[in-house]
């Protein structure tokens, strides 16, 4: 063991960082904190409370898993904890108890260790187990506190009333007021500026890189401009698209996930386009009033397809070689 | 021919579903309810065991170029008996089934059994085999089915024991609860054939 220490036998690269797993994801959770800290000032106890039982039930349930499994796991190594915040901020700060842990269960065991644990999975663990819960209880993923309100009513979000009611109901929205959060939602989606905040020290780390989140924005963003353009009587403006609902959430850190996402150049484009794509497709015309997760989960499933059709450039490499 | 071999086989380890995974449209169309499942599995088990009769009978004469056509003409005639059957004395369950009936047609265990078996076997072999594999079949079924009315409906055979004003997990009922309880039967029903086969 002595040796071992010493002079490390290994096959290249040989040149290391400090960069872990557990760095990663303990960093990931951090950068987070300024979206979560406006959480809890717009719902208050609740937001607290969400957070607090994903968290604790998804990471109790991959410790549980680690037991029955051949392979070894590490329950502590952030993964599970990160699968929870994201989950806590895809539900509404009013969810039950219950469907907490149905969705923590859905995370870890169909999302992730069925296919052989972290970094095996096909599909974002939170985002398997929102469609889950969005599918299975519509009642309680649709009723959304709304912020600052003590007495607990609820309320739809912005583009649910877009859904329903139609552009006229949001007369009285301000953009500014959905950039920062104040606006009924889930605890991830309220506020666009805050997940940005955060997410620069992933790009400064280089945990993420551009193409994803720039394409996956900049397509809903277009596709937008290009309706409302066509008739503002029925289409929203492109800033009140990227602004509501998941988008600055799911592009920052939900498409981006390191093991769901495309390893190429032209794939991350292709990515981040198809996502954007996907969702306005199923905002404008779909029956469910947001299409983010929907959206993520399906470019999630053709991400080999992307790696394999559309390889990096390598320096040396031959044509038709 | 040994019979208890017969169908534990045809239960566990090559169970037409869990074992060899023919039959699945109908397995993850029609199983929302424990009854469904029941029902589909013995129509099911009906014509398997009648056209593997009539096969197993003419396998002599049926010329061996046009074979899958006559077994199609067999089969496709005890799938109309179940049919007008079912309508005229289950016709709700009927109605549940619906297109699934006629698709019998198409199940891939019957003109497997019929290839593999019944024009190869003794009539009484032939009617044994048709009655395990159909058996084997609707034990699939009814357990699907019972596991996704007891998830998504919160009961079993259409009673309901959870609590009214308490939720059910709807997925389960819909499509993609059928592939995820399946998935999951697959880890359970290989666990429990490997145990079976190592005594």
């Amino acid at each position: 063991m002595e040796v071992n220490r010493l002079l490390l036998m290994d096959s290249s690269p040989l040149g290391r960082d400090g960069d872990s797993t557990k760095k990663i994801m303990y960093t990931v959770i951090l950068t987070l904190l300024p979206a979560l800290t406006v959480s809890v000032w717009m719902f208050g106890w609740n937001a607290v409370r969400v957070l607090a039982l994903t968290s604790i039930f998804t990471v109790a349930v991959e410790a549980l898993i680690a037991r029955f499994v051949s392979y070894r796991i590490d329950f502590m190594d952030g993964s599970a904890l990160l699968t929870g915040i994201l989950l806590a901020m895809n539900v509404p700060a009013n969810a039950p108890w219950w469907m907490l842990l149905v969705g923590a269960l859905v995370a870890v065991v169909i999302g992730k260790q069925v296919f052989g644990g972290l970094g095996q999975n096909m599909f974002n663990p939170a985002l398997v187990a929102r469609v889950f819960l969005l599918i299975s209880f519509p009642v309680e993923m649709t009723s959304w506190p709304l912020p600052g309100a003590v007495d607990g009513t609820t309320g739809a979000t912005p583009l649910g009333l877009l859904k329903t009611e139609g552009l006229g109901a949001l007369a009285g929205t301000h953009l500014t007021d959905l950039a920062l959060g104040q606006v009924g939602g889930s605890l991830g989606e309220v506020s666009a500026l805050a997940l940005l905040l955060g997410a620069l020290v992933l790009f400064y780390k280089k945990y993420i890189t551009w193409e994803i989140p720039v394409t996956f924005i900049g397509t809903v963003f277009v596709i937008a401009a290009v309706f409302n353009g066509i008739n503002p009587q029925t289409y929203a403006g492109p800033l009140f698209h990227i602004f509501t609902g998941g988008v600055f959430l799911g592009a920052l850190y939900m498409a981006t996930d390191m093991v769901t996402s495309p390893l190429t150049f032209k794939g991350k484009l292709l990515f981040g386009f198809g996502c954007g794509f996907f969702t306005m497709l199923i905002r404008l015309f779909g029956s469910f009033p947001e299409g983010v997760s929907f959206a993520i989960l399906l470019m999630n499933a053709v991400v080999p397809l992307l790696d394999k059709y559309f390889p990096d450039k390598r320096f040396g490499m031959v044509k038709n070689g | 021919m040994n019979y208890a071999d017969k169908f534990k086989k045809t239960f566990f380890t090559e169970n037409p579903v869990t074992g060899l995974l023919l039959g699945l449209c109908p397995t993850l169309a029609v199983t929302s309810s424990a009854e469904n499942g029941l029902g589909m599995g013995l129509a099911t088990t009906f014509v398997l065991l009648m056209s593997n009769l009539v096969i197993s009978l003419l396998r002599n004469i049926i010329p061996n170029r046009v074979r899958i056509p006559a077994y199609i003409v067999i089969i496709a005639t005890f799938v109309t008996v179940v049919d007008l059957g079912l309508k005229a004395t289950l016709y709700d369950l009927h109605k549940t089934l619906g297109l699934f009936i006629p698709l019998i047609v198409v199940n891939c265990i019957i003109l497997g059994r019929a290839e593999a078996f019944a024009s190869k076997n003794t009539v009484w072999h032939s009617i044994v085999d048709g009655i395990a594999n159909g058996l084997g079949f609707t034990f699939a079924l009814f357990i699907l089915g019972a596991i996704r009315e007891i998830l998504g409906s919160g009961a079993i055979l259409g009673f309901r024991f959870w609590p009214e004003e308490y939720r059910t997990i709807l997925l389960f009922v819909l499509a993609p609860g059928a592939f995820i309880t399946l998935g999951f039967m697959l880890v359970g029903m290989n666990k429990i054939s490997k145990m079976l086969e190592g005594k």
